[in-house]
């Protein structure tokens, strides 16, 4: 039995517009989207802002009830199982937000441990190899307005480890935190599954997903759009080549106009100091330079310059189909 | 066993939070003050020591409503900021339970606000409360306190479905002064007014107090009070589940 598996899993939301004459749009945010993530495998699911990923997670927690399709946890229906489901699981979302500021990191603990049901004798213990598992011993009496964007990630991850729970929902654990305080979650991610955990990780970092995950999902606009392991989607562009072209000010017609010539694959823009590179991922075998620079008439071109297509790029031209 | 731990230790850090808070911290200390200040001057025109200490005790009962009726909606309000909202939902706890604590650590800051304004109607007035039923009488306040969390957790839940419902919060705030009983006897408002405040555990609540202070019947008032505050809590606990799914349903949970 897998550990989560998704079956046509289908969310719109209803949002209204205008004012006085207010009109109802429906937006679908996951369009009926299949997977499975066996036991004590962590799954990646990859996709920009927007993609869908908290959506899918919300709705795998159950904190968002599916319009369409079905999902289970651990053979549990995510609607008609919930309070099982939520005995069972543990969420880590990004961000400074979920924590209570007012008080010290270790009564937040405390406080999450009652609310799961910790036992009282093992509370303590519970709470003090969790402060060592995400480093935040000798801190955890002060209050949690005074931590920094990283310590109260790494609160969020040992508070979604309180109850030990079966299966881990990491959404987005590492956003917003700098280099080395990313590097201490995704070290603690790591140490789940070597713990037997099953853990379902959303990022848009793929080099996070590719030096994390077993298998990857890459989400855009509600869909996924390609699965695999990590060296399966590399190998999906490695046929490819990127030419990459320094420039100054480039209107989006031309990007446009590159986007429609014969053999480009994908095209991202990427800001670079006072500069703009624009990364073009082309088919093998074809010598596109001319035509991607005809396209740039009017913008200043600084260098260009080709290289071997990376997972990155896997992933850009996955999100840009 | 596990619940009432649950309760306890949640309560307590409930009681923390709202003590670190600088808003509600200075509120519930001025606020009781302000209160009873203007209770004493709009009373004393009547010259009779009998109306002060009615008006002490009803000044008193304000601040513990308010207390409540508009801390309720902001401390949801405030979990929907704080992003802790969902954590609340997802917990495998009755979603009642878990809001327990935070409405029941709001009402308890209500028994500081009956002894701050007792004690300053004493001091800068020289209002002399003698209480006739000291036994009745804490029975009365802790009977009414139970039926405010009651109350504020009918609130709460309510506040989790509707987000702008907070707001209604403050706005029930100033007519239950009136509808009551705080400062008026109940017997001045007209008629119509009455069934509304019978369904009501603060009218039930003050008459309890005033009647084990001043001499009277209280132990009636108090059941009474009491059972109302167990209604509310009953209805809270029967549209909690709806009131989720729907919030489920529509994705409100995540929205400030």
């Amino acid at each position: 039995m897998a550990a989560i598996e998704a079956e046509g899993l289908r969310r719109t939301y209803k949002t209204h517009t205008g004012t006085l004459r207010r009109r109802a749009k429906e937006i679908q945010a996951v369009r009926g989207i299949d997977f499975e993530v066996a036991a004590g495998e962590l799954f990646g699911l990859l996709g920009p802002n927007g993609a869908g990923k908290t959506t899918t997670i919300k709705m795998l927690i159950t904190l968002l009830i599916p319009t369409g399709g079905s999902a289970r946890v651990l053979g549990l229906d995510v609607v008609r199982d919930a309070l099982e489901v939520r005995r069972r699981i543990g969420y880590v979302f990004g961000g400074e937000r979920g924590v209570y500021d007012r008080l010290s990191g270790y009564d937040n603990l405390r406080y999450f441990a009652e609310l799961y049901g910790v036992p009282a004798r093992e509370q303590k213990s519970r709470i003090e190899g969790l402060l060592e598992l995400v480093g935040l011993r000798g801190r955890e009496h002060e209050r949690a307005e005074g931590y920094s964007r990283g310590m109260k990630q790494r609160l969020h991850v040992a508070r979604g480890l309180l109850h030990d729970p079966e299966v881990i929902f990491l959404d987005e654990p590492t956003i917003g935190l700098d280099p080395v305080g990313a590097r201490d979650v995704r070290a603690t991610i790591a140490s789940l599954t070597e713990a037997g955990k099953t853990v379902l990780l959303t990022t848009h970092y793929m080099f996070e997903a590719d030096a994390l995950c077993d298998r990857i999902a890459v989400i855009s606009r509600g869909e996924i759009v390609a699965d695999g392991t990590p060296d399966d989607l590399k190998r999906r562009v490695s046929a490819g080549r990127v030419v990459e072209v320094e420039v100054f000010g480039v209107a989006d017609d031309a990007l446009g106009r590159m986007r429609e010539l014969h053999g480009v694959v994908a095209v991202a823009v990427e800001e670079r100091e006072q500069a703009q590179v624009l990364v073009v991922q082309t088919e093998p075998e074809l010598e596109l330079t001319h035509a991607i620079l005809g396209c740039l008439k009017g913008a200043d071109v600084g260098r260009v310059s080709y290289r071997e297509p990376t997972l990155e790029d896997a992933y850009v031209a996955l999100v840009a189909e | 066993m596990k619940t009432i731990r649950f309760v306890a230790v949640s309560w307590l850090l409930q009681f923390k939070m709202i003590m670190r808070s600088p808003f509600d911290g200075i509120g519930n200390v001025l606020y009781p003050l302000f209160f009873a200040t203007t209770a004493f001057f709009v009373f004393r025109a009547g010259d009779s020591p009998r109306t002060l200490i009615y008006a002490s005790l009803g000044a008193a009962v304000m601040g513990m409503w308010s207390s409540v009726s508009t801390s309720a909606g902001s401390a949801m309000q405030r979990e929907r900021w704080w992003g802790t909202l969902e954590l609340l939902v997802v917990a495998p706890r009755h979603f009642v339970l878990v809001l327990l604590p935070s409405t029941l650590g709001l009402a308890s800051v209500g028994i500081y606000n009956l002894v701050a304004t007792l004690l300053w109607g004493r001091f800068a007035f020289g209002i002399d409360l003698t209480i006739e039923h000291p036994f009745l009488f804490a029975l009365a306040v802790v009977v009414t306190v139970l039926s405010f969390a009651g109350l504020g957790l009918l609130f709460a839940v309510s506040f989790v479905r509707f987000r702008a419902a907070w707001v209604l919060g403050n706005f029930f705030e100033y007519p239950v002064w009136l509808i009551g009983g705080f400062l008026v006897p109940l017997a001045l408002l007209p008629a119509w007014v009455h069934p509304i405040s019978w369904v009501l555990a603060p009218t039930w609540g003050m008459s309890a107090i005033r009647g084990a202070a001043l001499g009277g019947h209280p132990l009636r008032d108090a059941l009474v009070c009491l059972g109302l505050g167990a209604a509310y809590v009953a209805v809270a606990v029967l549209v909690s589940q709806r009131v989720l799914r729907a919030a489920r349903e529509r994705g409100t949970l995540s929205l400030t």
